[in-house]
């Protein structure tokens, strides 16, 4: 077993939530594992990644070589294709539909939705407005994780754990709405993935 | 003890200095050396053990406190990023010759590609100008062990060691199985009371102890197993790494069957016999490396008269830049398997100042204030505001070392230029730029200084500055006229206010401080969080 993803955002998206959430749900699985991070002056607005390698032996390289990357998940549409170049064949694409516009040059969303669509293995989701209907904006990041993880090879239940331990200090509440957010991704990708 | 940990690399290092029974830690932050040291500050059993874990003014003050706490027989730990050892160098090069009582340990950490930094220099050639010994880890769990090794080493041969990472094993995580831990030295001074004396006639002497143990240096590193040689059953090529590039390496062959010679470099100076070993058995060699061609321009010397020798010198690898596992398969002629292009409609994002920094109003202020006399003026520093380069401020002029912005300022202005003018952080200023500033003091030079004082060290993520609230003591004590001093309130309700004093004080033919205060937005907001969080607890 092998995934190989890539983390997509923008610095202050808070993207390794998502990392630390599959990771703890990997290491609970007795899977290896390797997280590469980008710190420093990126995160001021940036455009930010991370490599997340995850298998049942002994990993290699930090960095996830060009074509391999099994999934792309993006907490923006446009970063989702700054690493298109990482993508394998048969590779998915999974991000979250909401533009981050920091930049005067921010292209046309119909354009970038277009590129998006243009992929096969693709999974488009807007995930502020879920995050939003749950009452909770902060859950955006978990709507996201649920509509990627039919394809990361790891239990689904694996993932609900970890959000409890992650989530465990803020009480019941924060728990159940971060596992709603969870589920409305999972079924919006079990709904839409072909 | 067989708990893992999932770790940075950088983590990994501060966890492994602990462990080891370090009794301090030194530094200044820099990307991407930073975690090393936040990670002991935030260590309970640090803390217990009374670890001095905290930020010094600039590299070389921490570099020698660390020396110092040696010389006292305990052990220390000196990081930083890999210009930072520019700053220490002369500490640096001289504990060579000093040597070490307790074990000392000195982490550089490189940023090939140059993520966050402005070159992208290598910390080995500081290793081998030093003539100390130097330790490269391959991955997260090595970078741990390493530094018990280290500190072992360090002990053994009374000399300081250096550690070189860079900034992808710094910046990525992995588990980590930990060491018991060890008991910190007893306060013990030198033996030998001339030691630490570096009179030319005990720095001769000395010098030819360091020369002499050389022999030894590569006798560790042959020995201690970070260096590994393994046959393969293809003689047409050879392959060294040094570092990660053996991960890049061992990657482009999933089930691990390197059909070549492979020599494993993690500790320097490298022993002559196994680059030997390597070069008489294999018709060509490929040496990979993060950084210079350090090892490689060793085996190919100038004249290139023996075997081919490939790698960065001769384009089988990019000149500069990181490694990757592509840049790595290509070199070994294998296929590069890059995926689809990024599509055109996908725009840069660079990073930017934030939104609501008090730097954008001190800048708006100064870019008023300095229109009338015409672009080219402003020298700066390295720091969050080295982003006013950009659009849209387009406010700044240079940007080259931690405090040139005073001192390039000053030499301006001794050339003619007028005004010349200085922006510099108060973390930076505090680092470097105090020296630069009584320099200017002394001569009276017509230069217009600006502090930055968000009170934090912002780009490394908001560690305390040295002097937060004390700026202007600072200058006044060094010397610059009470009545050329301000401190003004950056937001743009005081635009005008701030601009108007700017452009008075560009008239004088004297020096004049103007220092913007505000906290930093990142850690206001971060204040104001964790306060809720108290009082949610309460």
């Amino acid at each position: 077993m092998k995934k190989d993803i890539i983390l997509a955002g923008v610095g202050g998206q808070g993207i390794l939530s998502i990392a630390t959430t599959i990771g703890m749900a990997a290491l609970d699985a007795g899977l290896f594992l390797k997280q590469s991070e980008i710190h420093g002056m990126s995160q001021r607005g940036g455009d930010v990644s991370s490599n997340l390698r995850i298998a049942d032996r002994d990993i290699a390289s930090d960095l996830i070589p060009f074509g391999k990357a099994d999934i792309i998940i993006s907490v923006e549409p446009m970063e989702s294709l700054r690493y298109l170049p990482y993508l394998s064949k048969e590779g998915w694409i999974v991000t979250n539909t909401k533009p981050f516009i920091n930049i005067p040059n921010y292209p046309q969303l119909d354009e970038v939705m277009k590129e998006v669509n243009a992929y096969e293995n693709h999974i488009a989701i807007d995930a502020d407005e879920i995050a939003k209907e749950l009452g909770s904006p902060k859950s955006a990041n978990m709507v996201i994780l649920g509509a990627a993880a039919p394809f990361l090879g790891i239990e689904y239940s694996a993932l609900q754990q970890a959000i409890k331990k992650i989530f465990g200090k803020k009480g019941d509440e924060v728990i159940q709405t971060n596992l709603d957010a969870l589920q409305r991704g999972y079924d919006f990708a079990m709904a839409n993935k072909k | 003890m067989s708990q893992k940990l999932m770790l940075l690399g950088d983590e990994a290092i501060g966890r492994a200095a602990i462990d080891a029974g370090i009794s301090g830690i030194y530094a200044y932050p820099g990307t991407p050396s930073t975690e090393i040291t936040e990670y002991v500050m935030s260590s309970p059993e640090a803390k217990a053990g009374k670890v001095r874990a905290g930020w010094s003014a600039n590299e070389k003050t921490a570099m020698e406190s660390a020396l110092g706490m040696s010389y006292a027989g305990k052990r220390s730990m000196v990081c930083m990023k890999h210009v930072g050892m520019n700053v220490a160098a002369d500490a640096f090069i001289n504990s060579a010759i000093t040597g070490v009582n307790g074990g000392m340990i000195i982490v550089a950490a490189d940023d090939p590609s140059m993520h966050s930094s402005q070159n992208e220099q290598d910390s080995r050639v500081y290793g081998k100008f030093a003539l100390l010994p130097v330790l490269e880890p391959t991955n997260q769990q090595e970078a741990y062990n390493m530094v018990h090794y280290g500190f072992d080493l360090s002990e053994k041969l009374r000399l300081p060691v250096l550690m070189r990472i860079t900034t992808r094993i710094a910046h990525s995580r992995a588990g980590v199985e930990r060491k018991e831990m060890r008991q910190q030295n007893e306060l013990q001074l030198p033996k030998d009371k001339m030691q630490f004396i570096l009179l030319p006639a005990v720095a001769r002497r000395q010098y030819k102890t360091l020369l002499a143990k050389q022999t030894e240096l590569e006798k560790e590193a042959s020995q201690a197993g970070f260096n590994q040689y393994t046959e393969g059953k293809d003689k047409k090529l050879g392959v060294i790494t040094t570092g990660i590039a053996y991960n890049y390496l061992i990657e482009n062959y999933p089930d691990r069957n390197i059909p070549y010679s492979v020599l494993k470099i993690g500790q320097y100076p490298i022993p002559e016999s196994m680059l030997r070993k390597i070069y008489d058995t294999c018709d060509e060699l490929l040496v990979l490396e993060d950084g210079y061609p350090v090892v490689e321009e060793m085996l190919k010397g100038s004249l290139n008269l023996g075997k081919p020798i490939h790698g960065r010198l001769d384009g089988s690898v990019p000149r500069d830049g990181e490694l990757n596992p592509n840049l790595v398969a290509v070199a070994l002629g294998m296929e590069d398997t890059r995926g689809k292009e990024i599509p055109a409609v996908v725009a840069g994002r660079p990073p930017a100042l934030c939104k609501g920094c008090p730097h954008i109003f001190s800048f708006t202020a100064l870019n008023e204030a300095v229109a009338q006399w015409g672009k080219g003026r402003v020298f700066s520093d390295i720091g969050c505001y080295t982003l006013s380069a950009l659009d849209p401020l387009h406010a700044i002029d240079t940007t080259v070392d931690m405090g040139a912005s005073i001192t390039m300022a000053k030499g301006a202005a001794d050339a003619g230029l007028f005004p010349s003018i200085a922006v510099i952080g108060d973390s930076t200023f505090t680092h470097s730029g105090i020296t630069g500033l009584i320099d200017c003091v002394r001569e009276k030079s017509p230069v217009t200084i600006i502090i930055l004082d968000n009170e934090t060290t912002g780009m490394t993520g908001g560690q305390d500055s040295a002097a937060t609230g004390r700026i202007e003591q600072i200058c006044e004590g060094a010397g610059v006229e009470k009545d050329h001093i301000f401190i003004v309130n950056p937001s743009p309700k005081y635009n005008d206010e701030n601009r108007d004093i700017i452009k008075k004080e560009l008239e004088y033919k004297g020096v004049s401080v103007i220092i913007p205060r505000r906290e930093c937005i990142q850690t206001a907001l971060r204040g104001i969080k964790e306060r809720k969080k108290q009082e949610q607890n309460k």
